[in-house]
Protein backbone atom coordinates (compact mmCIF):
# COMPACT_ATOMS: atom_id res chain seq x y z
CA UNK A 1 0.00 0.00 0.00
CA UNK A 2 2.66 2.05 0.99
CA UNK A 3 4.50 1.79 -2.55
CA UNK A 4 1.05 2.84 -4.08
CA UNK A 5 1.32 6.36 -2.36
CA UNK A 6 5.46 6.63 -3.32
CA UNK A 7 5.21 5.66 -7.15
CA UNK A 8 1.82 6.44 -7.93
CA UNK A 9 2.54 5.68 -11.87
CA UNK A 10 1.98 2.39 -12.47
CA UNK A 11 -1.81 2.17 -10.46
CA UNK A 12 -2.85 5.49 -12.38
CA UNK A 13 -1.72 4.17 -15.88
CA UNK A 14 -3.98 1.41 -15.42
CA UNK A 15 -6.46 3.13 -13.86
CA UNK A 16 -6.60 5.66 -16.91
CA UNK A 17 -6.72 2.16 -19.28
CA UNK A 18 -9.88 0.82 -17.55
CA UNK A 19 -11.80 4.15 -17.43
CA UNK A 20 -10.75 4.92 -21.38
CA UNK A 21 -11.79 1.32 -22.16
CA UNK A 22 -14.73 1.65 -19.86
CA UNK A 23 -15.83 4.82 -21.55
CA UNK A 24 -15.33 3.36 -24.49
CA UNK A 25 -17.54 0.09 -24.01
CA UNK A 26 -20.38 2.31 -22.40
CA UNK A 27 -21.05 3.83 -25.84
CA UNK A 28 -20.40 0.21 -27.84
CA UNK A 29 -23.25 -1.06 -25.56
CA UNK A 30 -25.50 2.22 -25.17
CA UNK A 31 -25.41 3.51 -28.45
CA UNK A 32 -28.04 0.89 -30.53
CA UNK A 33 -30.86 1.72 -28.05
CA UNK A 34 -29.76 5.49 -27.20
CA UNK A 35 -30.02 5.63 -31.49
CA UNK A 36 -33.58 4.40 -31.08
CA UNK A 37 -34.84 6.69 -28.86
CA UNK A 38 -32.70 9.67 -30.53
CA UNK A 39 -33.91 12.27 -32.45
CA UNK A 40 -33.57 10.70 -36.08
CA UNK A 41 -32.18 13.94 -37.31
CA UNK A 42 -29.19 13.09 -35.13
CA UNK A 43 -28.28 9.99 -35.55
CA UNK A 44 -25.19 10.48 -38.02
CA UNK A 45 -23.82 13.38 -35.59
CA UNK A 46 -21.17 10.93 -33.88
CA UNK A 47 -20.76 13.23 -31.08
CA UNK A 48 -24.49 13.73 -30.27
CA UNK A 49 -25.08 9.81 -30.62
CA UNK A 50 -21.73 9.73 -28.02
CA UNK A 51 -23.14 12.15 -25.55
CA UNK A 52 -26.52 9.99 -25.40
CA UNK A 53 -24.86 6.63 -25.02
CA UNK A 54 -22.64 8.23 -21.55
CA UNK A 55 -26.29 9.74 -20.38
CA UNK A 56 -29.56 7.28 -20.58
CA UNK A 57 -31.55 6.80 -17.60
CA UNK A 58 -31.59 3.17 -18.09
CA UNK A 59 -28.43 1.89 -19.74
CA UNK A 60 -26.97 -1.22 -20.26
CA UNK A 61 -23.90 -0.17 -18.89
CA UNK A 62 -23.75 3.02 -16.98
CA UNK A 63 -20.51 4.85 -17.40
CA UNK A 64 -18.52 6.18 -14.12
CA UNK A 65 -19.36 9.40 -13.39
CA UNK A 66 -23.22 8.48 -13.65
CA UNK A 67 -22.83 5.71 -11.21
CA UNK A 68 -20.55 8.14 -9.06
CA UNK A 69 -23.70 10.59 -9.50
CA UNK A 70 -26.03 7.94 -8.61
CA UNK A 71 -24.31 7.02 -5.39
CA UNK A 72 -24.20 10.62 -4.14
CA UNK A 73 -27.39 11.26 -4.58
CA UNK A 74 -28.24 8.09 -3.09
CA UNK A 75 -26.19 8.92 -0.14
CA UNK A 76 -26.52 12.92 0.14
CA UNK A 77 -30.03 13.30 -1.12
CA UNK A 78 -31.79 10.42 1.48
CA UNK A 79 -31.57 10.49 5.28
CA UNK A 80 -29.06 7.80 6.87
CA UNK A 81 -32.13 5.89 7.77
CA UNK A 82 -33.65 5.74 4.86
CA UNK A 83 -34.02 2.44 2.62
CA UNK A 84 -32.61 4.44 -0.27
CA UNK A 85 -29.83 5.78 1.37
CA UNK A 86 -26.81 3.05 -0.01
CA UNK A 87 -24.92 3.95 3.25
CA UNK A 88 -27.40 2.58 5.18
CA UNK A 89 -27.23 -0.81 2.79
CA UNK A 90 -23.65 -1.42 3.20
CA UNK A 91 -23.95 -1.20 7.08
CA UNK A 92 -26.52 -4.26 7.09
CA UNK A 93 -24.03 -5.99 4.68
CA UNK A 94 -20.80 -4.65 7.08
CA UNK A 95 -22.63 -5.95 9.86
CA UNK A 96 -23.17 -9.60 8.60
CA UNK A 97 -20.07 -9.60 7.07
CA UNK A 98 -18.05 -8.55 10.36
CA UNK A 99 -20.59 -11.04 12.47
CA UNK A 100 -20.14 -13.95 10.56
CA UNK A 101 -16.14 -12.94 9.94
CA UNK A 102 -15.25 -13.31 13.39
CA UNK A 103 -17.34 -16.02 14.15
CA UNK A 104 -15.90 -17.95 11.21
CA UNK A 105 -12.37 -16.68 12.41
CA UNK A 106 -13.38 -18.42 15.96
CA UNK A 107 -14.68 -21.64 15.09
CA UNK A 108 -11.92 -21.93 12.28
CA UNK A 109 -9.39 -21.55 14.54
CA UNK A 110 -10.73 -23.70 16.98
CA UNK A 111 -11.01 -26.56 14.79
CA UNK A 112 -7.19 -25.57 13.49
CA UNK A 113 -6.33 -26.68 17.06
CA UNK A 114 -8.26 -29.74 17.38
CA UNK A 115 -6.94 -30.84 14.11
CA UNK A 116 -3.59 -29.89 15.06
CA UNK A 117 -4.18 -31.66 18.43
CA UNK A 118 -5.47 -34.62 18.51
CA UNK A 119 -5.00 -36.95 15.61
CA UNK A 120 -7.98 -38.70 15.41
CA UNK A 121 -9.47 -35.11 14.76
CA UNK A 122 -7.19 -34.47 11.66
CA UNK A 123 -8.64 -37.99 9.83
CA UNK A 124 -12.69 -37.24 10.94
CA UNK A 125 -12.93 -34.11 10.61
CA UNK A 126 -9.98 -32.59 7.47
CA UNK A 127 -11.90 -34.67 4.57
CA UNK A 128 -15.51 -32.82 6.10
CA UNK A 129 -13.82 -29.23 6.26
CA UNK A 130 -12.87 -29.73 2.42
CA UNK A 131 -15.95 -31.26 1.32
CA UNK A 132 -17.76 -28.15 3.10
CA UNK A 133 -16.34 -25.74 0.55
CA UNK A 134 -17.12 -27.92 -2.86
CA UNK A 135 -20.43 -27.58 -1.76
CA UNK A 136 -21.94 -24.04 -4.13
CA UNK A 137 -23.15 -21.54 -1.55
CA UNK A 138 -25.74 -20.35 -3.88
CA UNK A 139 -27.38 -24.00 -3.24
CA UNK A 140 -26.73 -23.97 0.79
CA UNK A 141 -27.84 -20.22 1.56
CA UNK A 142 -31.08 -20.98 1.04
CA UNK A 143 -31.58 -24.23 2.62
CA UNK A 144 -29.59 -22.70 5.71
CA UNK A 145 -32.21 -19.64 5.79
CA UNK A 146 -35.15 -21.89 5.61
CA UNK A 147 -33.33 -24.34 8.75
CA UNK A 148 -32.92 -21.64 10.92
CA UNK A 149 -35.79 -19.64 10.20
CA UNK A 150 -37.39 -22.71 11.16
CA UNK A 151 -36.34 -22.83 14.52
CA UNK A 152 -37.00 -18.81 14.92
CA UNK A 153 -33.70 -17.41 13.50
CA UNK A 154 -34.47 -14.81 10.85
CA UNK A 155 -32.35 -11.47 10.33
CA UNK A 156 -28.53 -11.76 11.20
CA UNK A 157 -27.75 -14.82 12.54
CA UNK A 158 -28.71 -16.99 9.65
CA UNK A 159 -26.93 -14.24 7.29
CA UNK A 160 -23.86 -14.82 9.64
CA UNK A 161 -23.82 -18.16 9.69
CA UNK A 162 -23.27 -18.73 5.49
CA UNK A 163 -20.53 -15.81 6.16
CA UNK A 164 -18.94 -17.84 8.86
CA UNK A 165 -19.63 -21.22 7.06
CA UNK A 166 -17.68 -19.59 3.89
CA UNK A 167 -14.90 -17.31 5.99
CA UNK A 168 -13.66 -20.57 8.37
CA UNK A 169 -12.42 -22.43 5.34
CA UNK A 170 -8.95 -20.20 4.67
CA UNK A 171 -8.46 -19.83 7.98
CA UNK A 172 -8.44 -23.07 9.25
CA UNK A 173 -6.15 -23.86 6.38
CA UNK A 174 -3.99 -21.49 7.10
CA UNK A 175 -3.90 -21.34 10.84
CA UNK A 176 -3.39 -25.86 10.50
CA UNK A 177 -0.27 -24.76 8.69
CA UNK A 178 0.84 -22.05 11.55
CA UNK A 179 0.18 -24.47 14.66
CA UNK A 180 2.65 -26.86 12.73
CA UNK A 181 5.10 -24.80 11.77
CA UNK A 182 7.63 -24.53 14.89
CA UNK A 183 10.32 -26.70 14.18
CA UNK A 184 11.26 -29.80 15.91
CA UNK A 185 14.30 -28.13 18.05
CA UNK A 186 11.72 -25.67 19.06
CA UNK A 187 9.41 -28.60 20.40
CA UNK A 188 12.13 -30.19 21.81
CA UNK A 189 13.31 -27.11 23.91
CA UNK A 190 9.59 -26.78 25.46
CA UNK A 191 9.97 -30.21 26.44
CA UNK A 192 13.56 -29.62 28.17
CA UNK A 193 11.81 -27.16 29.98
CA UNK A 194 8.63 -29.42 30.97
CA UNK A 195 6.34 -27.54 29.59
CA UNK A 196 2.56 -28.91 28.89
CA UNK A 197 0.63 -28.71 25.99
CA UNK A 198 -1.40 -25.71 27.27
CA UNK A 199 2.13 -23.86 27.50
CA UNK A 200 3.48 -25.15 24.18
CA UNK A 201 0.72 -23.67 22.31
CA UNK A 202 0.85 -20.38 24.15
CA UNK A 203 4.10 -19.91 24.22
CA UNK A 204 5.34 -21.43 20.77
CA UNK A 205 2.53 -22.54 18.54
CA UNK A 206 -0.16 -19.37 18.60
CA UNK A 207 2.50 -17.19 18.05
CA UNK A 208 4.38 -18.76 15.13
CA UNK A 209 0.79 -19.27 13.60
CA UNK A 210 -0.82 -15.89 14.68
CA UNK A 211 1.68 -14.76 11.06
CA UNK A 212 -0.14 -17.07 9.09
CA UNK A 213 -3.60 -15.74 10.64
CA UNK A 214 -3.39 -12.68 8.49
CA UNK A 215 -2.83 -14.37 4.83
CA UNK A 216 -5.90 -16.15 5.69
CA UNK A 217 -7.88 -13.05 7.44
CA UNK A 218 -7.22 -11.05 3.96
CA UNK A 219 -8.45 -14.42 2.06
CA UNK A 220 -11.35 -14.71 4.72
CA UNK A 221 -12.23 -11.34 4.35
CA UNK A 222 -12.70 -11.54 0.30
CA UNK A 223 -15.09 -14.65 0.94
CA UNK A 224 -17.10 -12.79 3.67
CA UNK A 225 -18.04 -9.92 1.96
CA UNK A 226 -19.14 -12.09 -0.99
CA UNK A 227 -21.03 -14.38 1.33
CA UNK A 228 -22.93 -11.78 3.23
CA UNK A 229 -24.34 -10.50 -0.59
CA UNK A 230 -24.83 -14.05 -1.09
CA UNK A 231 -27.22 -14.62 2.34
CA UNK A 232 -29.27 -11.32 1.60
CA UNK A 233 -30.18 -12.63 -1.29
CA UNK A 234 -32.99 -15.59 -0.28
CA UNK A 235 -34.54 -13.74 2.53
CA UNK A 236 -36.67 -12.23 -0.08
CA UNK A 237 -34.44 -9.31 -0.52
CA UNK A 238 -35.07 -7.00 2.52
CA UNK A 239 -32.18 -5.38 3.09
CA UNK A 240 -28.45 -4.58 2.21
CA UNK A 241 -26.09 -4.71 -0.71
CA UNK A 242 -27.52 -7.88 -2.16
CA UNK A 243 -30.88 -6.89 -1.65
CA UNK A 244 -29.98 -4.04 -3.76
CA UNK A 245 -28.53 -5.88 -6.38
CA UNK A 246 -31.09 -7.74 -6.78
CA UNK A 247 -33.75 -5.43 -6.99
CA UNK A 248 -31.61 -3.37 -9.66
CA UNK A 249 -31.71 -6.43 -11.94
CA UNK A 250 -35.39 -6.80 -11.48
CA UNK A 251 -35.88 -3.57 -12.15
CA UNK A 252 -33.42 -3.13 -14.84
CA UNK A 253 -31.78 -0.67 -13.05
CA UNK A 254 -28.03 -0.71 -13.93
CA UNK A 255 -26.44 2.24 -11.87
CA UNK A 256 -28.41 0.88 -8.87
CA UNK A 257 -26.70 -2.59 -9.03
CA UNK A 258 -23.17 -1.12 -9.99
CA UNK A 259 -23.63 1.24 -6.82
CA UNK A 260 -24.48 -1.78 -5.00
CA UNK A 261 -21.51 -3.25 -6.62
CA UNK A 262 -19.02 -0.37 -5.66
CA UNK A 263 -20.16 -0.41 -2.53
CA UNK A 264 -19.21 -3.89 -1.63
CA UNK A 265 -15.62 -3.78 -3.21
CA UNK A 266 -15.38 -0.78 -0.93
CA UNK A 267 -16.36 -2.33 1.97
CA UNK A 268 -13.82 -5.56 1.55
CA UNK A 269 -10.88 -2.79 0.99
CA UNK A 270 -11.69 -1.41 3.86
CA UNK A 271 -12.34 -4.39 6.03
CA UNK A 272 -9.08 -5.55 4.25
CA UNK A 273 -7.03 -2.03 5.23
CA UNK A 274 -8.28 -3.09 9.10
CA UNK A 275 -6.49 -6.48 8.55
CA UNK A 276 -3.35 -4.94 7.41
CA UNK A 277 -3.65 -2.42 10.28
CA UNK A 278 -3.40 -5.24 12.59
CA UNK A 279 -0.46 -7.01 10.63
CA UNK A 280 1.08 -3.97 10.81
CA UNK A 281 0.90 -3.40 14.70
CA UNK A 282 1.65 -7.04 15.34
CA UNK A 283 4.82 -6.38 13.09
CA UNK A 284 5.63 -3.10 14.86
CA UNK A 285 5.63 -5.32 18.47
CA UNK A 286 7.79 -7.46 17.27
CA UNK A 287 10.29 -5.41 16.15
CA UNK A 288 9.89 -5.10 12.49
CA UNK A 289 9.53 -8.58 11.56
CA UNK A 290 6.59 -10.89 11.44
CA UNK B 1 32.69 -6.44 56.06
CA UNK B 2 35.70 -8.23 56.62
CA UNK B 3 33.67 -10.77 58.80
CA UNK B 4 31.77 -11.19 55.90
CA UNK B 5 34.26 -11.74 53.35
CA UNK B 6 35.74 -14.27 56.22
CA UNK B 7 32.41 -16.35 56.52
CA UNK B 8 32.09 -16.30 53.20
CA UNK B 9 35.41 -17.79 51.78
CA UNK B 10 35.63 -21.41 53.24
CA UNK B 11 31.91 -22.31 51.72
CA UNK B 12 33.33 -21.34 48.03
CA UNK B 13 36.67 -22.71 48.46
CA UNK B 14 35.29 -26.45 50.47
CA UNK B 15 35.70 -28.98 48.21
CA UNK B 16 32.84 -31.46 47.41
CA UNK B 17 32.83 -35.09 47.30
CA UNK B 18 32.60 -35.59 43.76
CA UNK B 19 28.93 -37.13 43.15
CA UNK B 20 27.76 -38.78 40.25
CA UNK B 21 25.36 -36.67 37.84
CA UNK B 22 24.84 -38.84 34.94
CA UNK B 23 25.09 -42.83 35.21
CA UNK B 24 24.82 -44.79 32.07
CA UNK B 25 25.34 -48.65 32.14
CA UNK B 26 24.63 -51.25 29.29
CA UNK B 27 22.59 -48.48 26.89
CA UNK B 28 21.02 -49.23 24.04
CA UNK B 29 19.28 -47.45 21.48
CA UNK B 30 17.68 -48.40 17.89
CA UNK B 31 15.63 -46.62 16.12
CA UNK B 32 12.98 -48.63 13.85
CA UNK B 33 13.55 -48.34 10.49
CA UNK B 34 11.91 -50.09 6.99
CA UNK B 35 13.73 -52.98 6.56
CA UNK B 36 16.13 -53.72 10.44
CA UNK B 37 16.18 -51.08 13.24
CA UNK B 38 19.27 -49.09 13.51
CA UNK B 39 21.61 -49.20 16.13
CA UNK B 40 22.42 -45.95 17.13
CA UNK B 41 24.13 -46.86 20.50
CA UNK B 42 25.25 -50.12 21.64
CA UNK B 43 26.33 -51.15 25.08
CA UNK B 44 27.50 -47.42 26.31
CA UNK B 45 29.20 -47.54 29.18
CA UNK B 46 29.74 -43.68 30.92
CA UNK B 47 29.90 -42.08 34.15
CA UNK B 48 29.64 -38.18 34.35
CA UNK B 49 31.21 -36.84 38.01
CA UNK B 50 29.85 -33.25 39.61
CA UNK B 51 31.50 -30.41 37.96
CA UNK B 52 33.07 -32.35 35.31
CA UNK B 53 33.55 -31.68 31.84
CA UNK B 54 32.95 -34.37 29.26
CA UNK B 55 33.12 -33.92 25.78
CA UNK B 56 31.74 -36.75 23.57
CA UNK B 57 33.60 -37.13 20.13
CA UNK B 58 33.17 -38.91 17.08
CA UNK B 59 32.38 -39.32 13.42
CA UNK B 60 28.87 -38.69 12.01
CA UNK B 61 26.50 -41.36 12.98
CA UNK B 62 28.76 -42.31 16.24
CA UNK B 63 25.60 -42.07 18.36
CA UNK B 64 26.85 -38.81 20.09
CA UNK B 65 23.91 -36.81 20.07
CA UNK B 66 21.45 -39.31 20.52
CA UNK B 67 22.98 -40.08 23.98
CA UNK B 68 22.72 -36.90 24.85
CA UNK B 69 19.22 -36.63 24.09
CA UNK B 70 19.08 -40.04 26.29
CA UNK B 71 20.39 -38.00 28.67
CA UNK B 72 17.74 -34.86 28.22
CA UNK B 73 15.12 -37.75 27.77
CA UNK B 74 14.42 -36.45 24.28
CA UNK B 75 15.19 -40.21 22.80
CA UNK B 76 13.59 -43.15 24.30
CA UNK B 77 16.10 -45.95 25.75
CA UNK B 78 15.96 -49.17 24.06
CA UNK B 79 17.68 -51.11 26.97
CA UNK B 80 20.18 -50.26 29.55
CA UNK B 81 19.66 -47.75 32.24
CA UNK B 82 20.34 -44.45 32.61
CA UNK B 83 20.39 -42.07 35.81
CA UNK B 84 20.47 -38.42 35.96
CA UNK B 85 20.98 -36.88 39.45
CA UNK B 86 20.04 -40.29 40.62
CA UNK B 87 16.68 -40.22 38.74
CA UNK B 88 15.47 -41.15 35.64
CA UNK B 89 16.19 -39.50 32.33
CA UNK B 90 11.81 -38.58 32.57
CA UNK B 91 12.16 -37.97 36.45
CA UNK B 92 15.51 -35.87 35.64
CA UNK B 93 13.69 -33.49 32.83
CA UNK B 94 10.71 -32.92 34.99
CA UNK B 95 13.04 -31.63 37.91
CA UNK B 96 14.19 -29.33 34.99
CA UNK B 97 18.19 -30.84 36.14
CA UNK B 98 19.64 -29.67 33.20
CA UNK B 99 20.09 -26.50 30.73
CA UNK B 100 20.09 -27.80 26.53
CA UNK B 101 21.69 -25.78 23.99
CA UNK B 102 21.15 -27.58 20.60
CA UNK B 103 23.19 -27.39 17.29
CA UNK B 104 20.79 -23.94 16.22
CA UNK B 105 20.09 -21.02 18.82
CA UNK B 106 16.24 -22.17 18.16
CA UNK B 107 15.64 -18.55 19.51
CA UNK B 108 11.75 -17.69 19.37
CA UNK B 109 12.15 -14.65 16.73
CA UNK B 110 9.10 -12.76 17.92
CA UNK B 111 10.83 -12.60 20.94
CA UNK B 112 13.19 -10.23 21.67
CA UNK B 113 16.59 -11.07 23.84
CA UNK B 114 15.73 -10.59 26.95
CA UNK B 115 12.43 -12.27 25.93
CA UNK B 116 14.14 -15.22 24.71
CA UNK B 117 16.20 -15.80 27.77
CA UNK B 118 13.37 -15.34 30.15
CA UNK B 119 11.13 -17.99 28.24
CA UNK B 120 12.30 -20.94 30.46
CA UNK B 121 11.64 -18.60 33.92
CA UNK B 122 8.42 -17.43 32.60
CA UNK B 123 7.54 -21.63 32.41
CA UNK B 124 8.64 -21.86 36.14
CA UNK B 125 6.30 -19.14 37.53
CA UNK B 126 9.19 -16.54 38.39
CA UNK B 127 7.81 -13.07 38.77
CA UNK B 128 8.57 -10.59 36.42
CA UNK B 129 11.07 -8.77 38.33
CA UNK B 130 12.95 -11.71 38.62
CA UNK B 131 12.98 -13.04 35.41
CA UNK B 132 14.67 -9.74 34.41
CA UNK B 133 17.42 -9.68 37.13
CA UNK B 134 18.27 -12.99 36.00
CA UNK B 135 18.13 -12.33 32.47
CA UNK B 136 20.29 -9.28 32.87
CA UNK B 137 22.76 -11.67 35.11
CA UNK B 138 23.42 -14.30 32.48
CA UNK B 139 23.40 -11.85 29.36
CA UNK B 140 25.97 -9.94 31.08
CA UNK B 141 27.63 -13.50 31.64
CA UNK B 142 27.60 -13.62 27.84
CA UNK B 143 28.70 -9.84 27.28
CA UNK B 144 25.22 -9.62 25.66
CA UNK B 145 24.02 -6.70 27.97
CA UNK B 146 23.77 -4.24 25.37
CA UNK B 147 21.58 -6.38 23.29
CA UNK B 148 18.70 -7.55 25.81
CA UNK B 149 16.18 -5.10 23.54
CA UNK B 150 17.43 -6.59 20.13
CA UNK B 151 15.63 -9.25 18.09
CA UNK B 152 17.74 -12.24 17.42
CA UNK B 153 17.96 -12.04 13.41
CA UNK B 154 19.60 -8.58 14.55
CA UNK B 155 22.36 -10.59 15.53
CA UNK B 156 25.09 -12.55 14.31
CA UNK B 157 24.76 -16.77 14.43
CA UNK B 158 27.59 -15.99 17.34
CA UNK B 159 25.65 -13.70 19.45
CA UNK B 160 22.63 -15.55 18.63
CA UNK B 161 24.29 -18.82 20.40
CA UNK B 162 25.58 -16.89 22.88
CA UNK B 163 21.20 -15.71 23.74
CA UNK B 164 20.41 -19.68 23.85
CA UNK B 165 23.38 -20.21 25.81
CA UNK B 166 22.28 -17.48 28.44
CA UNK B 167 18.86 -19.10 28.18
CA UNK B 168 20.17 -22.43 28.97
CA UNK B 169 21.41 -20.79 32.01
CA UNK B 170 18.48 -18.64 32.94
CA UNK B 171 16.75 -20.68 35.76
CA UNK B 172 20.57 -21.87 37.23
CA UNK B 173 21.21 -25.35 36.19
CA UNK B 174 23.39 -27.56 37.59
CA UNK B 175 24.16 -29.47 34.33
CA UNK B 176 24.71 -28.06 31.25
CA UNK B 177 24.12 -29.89 27.89
CA UNK B 178 25.49 -28.67 24.28
CA UNK B 179 24.68 -30.65 21.01
CA UNK B 180 27.08 -29.29 18.58
CA UNK B 181 26.79 -25.82 20.15
CA UNK B 182 29.31 -24.05 17.75
CA UNK B 183 29.38 -26.60 14.58
CA UNK B 184 28.05 -23.86 12.44
CA UNK B 185 29.67 -21.33 13.23
CA UNK B 186 33.66 -19.81 11.73
CA UNK B 187 36.57 -20.23 14.01
CA UNK B 188 37.22 -17.44 15.20
CA UNK B 189 33.76 -17.24 16.97
CA UNK B 190 34.13 -20.48 17.91
CA UNK B 191 37.67 -19.99 19.73
CA UNK B 192 35.76 -17.00 21.32
CA UNK B 193 32.98 -18.78 22.81
CA UNK B 194 35.01 -21.62 23.44
CA UNK B 195 36.87 -19.38 26.52
CA UNK B 196 33.40 -17.78 27.14
CA UNK B 197 32.10 -21.80 27.83
CA UNK B 198 35.02 -22.05 29.53
CA UNK B 199 34.77 -19.38 31.92
CA UNK B 200 31.37 -19.89 32.48
CA UNK B 201 32.03 -23.53 33.81
CA UNK B 202 35.02 -22.36 35.64
CA UNK B 203 32.79 -19.93 37.69
CA UNK B 204 30.12 -22.21 38.03
CA UNK B 205 31.23 -25.19 39.02
CA UNK B 206 28.71 -26.87 36.52
CA UNK B 207 28.80 -30.11 34.82
CA UNK B 208 28.80 -30.04 31.32
CA UNK B 209 28.15 -32.45 28.72
CA UNK B 210 29.26 -31.05 24.91
CA UNK B 211 28.91 -32.90 21.61
CA UNK B 212 31.74 -31.66 19.32
CA UNK B 213 33.00 -33.07 16.21
CA UNK B 214 36.68 -31.09 17.06
CA UNK B 215 39.19 -32.39 18.21
CA UNK B 216 40.97 -28.66 19.91
CA UNK B 217 37.28 -27.44 20.93
CA UNK B 218 37.27 -31.17 22.87
CA UNK B 219 40.54 -31.14 24.31
CA UNK B 220 40.42 -27.18 24.87
CA UNK B 221 37.10 -27.53 27.14
CA UNK B 222 37.18 -31.10 28.49
CA UNK B 223 38.49 -32.95 31.83
CA UNK B 224 37.55 -35.72 30.03
CA UNK B 225 37.11 -36.47 26.10
CA UNK B 226 34.60 -39.83 25.19
CA UNK B 227 35.70 -40.77 21.91
CA UNK B 228 32.92 -42.70 20.54
CA UNK B 229 32.83 -44.89 17.06
CA UNK B 230 30.26 -45.32 14.23
CA UNK B 231 28.08 -47.99 13.22
CA UNK B 232 27.21 -49.03 15.75
CA UNK B 233 28.05 -46.02 18.12
CA UNK B 234 29.91 -47.44 20.81
CA UNK B 235 32.65 -45.88 23.83
CA UNK B 236 35.87 -46.67 22.23
CA UNK B 237 37.84 -44.43 25.07
CA UNK B 238 37.30 -42.11 27.67
CA UNK B 239 40.42 -39.86 27.88
CA UNK B 240 41.62 -38.27 30.93
CA UNK B 241 43.03 -34.48 30.09
CA UNK B 242 45.00 -33.75 32.93
CA UNK B 243 45.74 -29.69 31.35
CA UNK B 244 45.45 -27.28 33.73
CA UNK B 245 42.26 -25.86 35.18
CA UNK B 246 42.60 -22.41 33.85
CA UNK B 247 42.66 -22.15 30.00
CA UNK B 248 43.88 -19.85 27.62
CA UNK B 249 43.92 -20.09 23.54
CA UNK B 250 47.94 -20.35 23.19
CA UNK B 251 48.06 -23.24 25.31
CA UNK B 252 46.74 -25.04 22.28
CA UNK B 253 50.29 -25.00 21.14
CA UNK B 254 51.77 -26.76 24.51
CA UNK B 255 53.43 -29.75 23.80
CA UNK B 256 50.17 -31.14 26.94
CA UNK B 257 47.75 -29.70 25.21
CA UNK B 258 48.92 -31.30 22.00
CA UNK B 259 49.64 -34.50 23.44
CA UNK B 260 45.87 -35.04 24.45
CA UNK B 261 44.62 -33.76 21.00
CA UNK B 262 47.01 -37.05 19.59
CA UNK B 263 45.60 -39.35 21.93
CA UNK B 264 41.74 -38.38 20.72
CA UNK B 265 43.18 -38.85 16.92
CA UNK B 266 45.15 -41.98 17.52
CA UNK B 267 41.59 -43.01 18.96
CA UNK B 268 39.55 -41.59 16.26
CA UNK B 269 41.59 -43.88 14.31
CA UNK B 270 41.06 -47.09 16.17
CA UNK B 271 37.18 -46.75 15.49
CA UNK B 272 38.12 -46.83 11.55
CA UNK B 273 36.91 -43.02 12.04
CA UNK B 274 38.98 -41.84 8.85
CA UNK B 275 38.36 -44.47 6.71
Amino acid sequence: MISLFRRPLPFVTVMAALIVSWYAAAYFLNAPQAINLMDPDDTNNFWAVVQAAWSMDRPVLPTPDQIAANLADSIFNYPLNSPRNFLLQTAYTAETAITGLIIGTLLGTLIAIGIVHARVLDRALMPWVIASQTVPILAIAPMVMVALGNIGLTGLPPKAAIVAYLSFFPITVGMVKGFRSPDSMQLDLMRTYNANGAETFFKLRWPVAVAFLFPSLKVAVALAVTGAIVAELPTGAQVGLGARLLAGSYYGQTMMMWGALVLASLLALSLIGCVRLGEVALTRARGGRL
Amino acid sequence: MAETVIAAAPAIAAPAPPRTVIEAEKLNIAFAAADRPVVALQDVDLTVAEGDFVSLIGPSGCGKTTLLRAIADLAPLTSGTLTVNGMSPDQARRNRAYGYVFQAPALFPWRNVQRNVTLPLELIGMTKEERERRAAENLALLGLKDFAKKFPWQLSGGMQQRVSIARALSFNPSLLLMDEPFGALDEITRDSLNLHVHELWRRTGMTAVFVTHSIPEAVFLSTRIVVMSARPGRVLRVIESRLPAQRTLDMRDDPAFVAVAHQVRESLREGHSYD
